[in-house]
């Protein structure tokens, strides 16, 4: 069996089309959490820490921590997972540090992010890529 | 869900006034993330923690806003200024309605 030409390109682009498809999907809902989040304004790159792991084995408990001084609420995002949501953490005026430590799970390699709310009413932005060897949603 | 949830939570028993402690927490639970799928191809209903809120006689320390992406038994640290003594009131909602709490007290050293 030949291909043509033609065959061949048409191949190529419907490929290449189903690769991309899913992420765009995805990437979309991310962008509206952090739409929804910060009303549209900039991020800044400091102010912020997001400490992962580099590589985790087990995609079903990654432990992560966010700190980031002065902010009021926090919010993690895992840009690879059907559902892109993780955690948000408000903080009360008892709060000892705008830090905290958790598990999440994570479907395959893809950055987290996580998004700070500070009292002024700005906010930052920090991500990480985390390599995942075994995927935690199941399925 | 809500068999067999237990609510476990570490916190120092003396402190300094105006001292920031850590506080670890952890609840058994299974947080079904509603993705996975049973050996009939049905999907499993999600049933997750969908709240945790931590307070210091009345006064809120964290309120944490939980998706399906935290894992099973949820595990959070973070840190909180003690005042005064008092007590520290720890609870988590459940999708299902259930409200689970803990309460630790905290002496002066």
């Amino acid at each position: 069996m030949e291909f043509s030409r033609r065959e061949t390109l048409g191949l190529a682009l419907g490929a290449a089309v189903m690769t991309v498809l899913p992420l765009r999907v995805s990437a979309s809902i991310v962008d509206d959490r952090i739409a929804e989040f910060t009303g549209g304004a900039d991020m800044a790159d400091t102010g912020i820490e997001l400490t992962a792991p580099e590589i985790a084995e087990n995609g079903n408990t990654v432990p992560i921590s966010v700190d980031a001084p002065g902010a009021t609420a926090i919010m993690v995002l895992a840009t690879g997972n059907p559902t892109p949501g993780v955690a948000t953490f408000n903080f009360g005026p008892l709060a000892g540090s705008q830090s905290a430590s958790t598990r999440i799970r994570l479907a395959g390699t893809q950055d987290v992010v996580a998004i700070a709310k500070l009292a002024d009413g700005s906010f930052a932005k920090a991500s990480a890529a985390v390599k995942v060897t075994i995927g935690g949603c199941g399925g | 869900m809500a068999s067999g949830v237990k609510p476990r939570v570490k916190v120092p028993k003396k402190a300094t006034p105006g001292e920031a402690i850590t506080i670890k927490t952890l609840i058994s639970h299974q947080m079904e993330s509603g993705q996975r799928k049973d050996k009939e191809g049905n999907i499993i209903p999600r049933s997750i923690i969908n709240r945790f809120t931590c307070e210091f006689n009345g006064q809120l320390v964290t309120d944490i806003t939980i998706e399906p992406a935290v894992s099973t038994n949820p595990y959070f640290q973070f840190e909180a200024i003690v005042p005064e003594a008092g007590d520290f009131k720890f609870t988590w909602y459940d999708d299902d309605g259930s409200v689970y709490d803990a309460t630790k007290s905290i002496a002066m050293a």
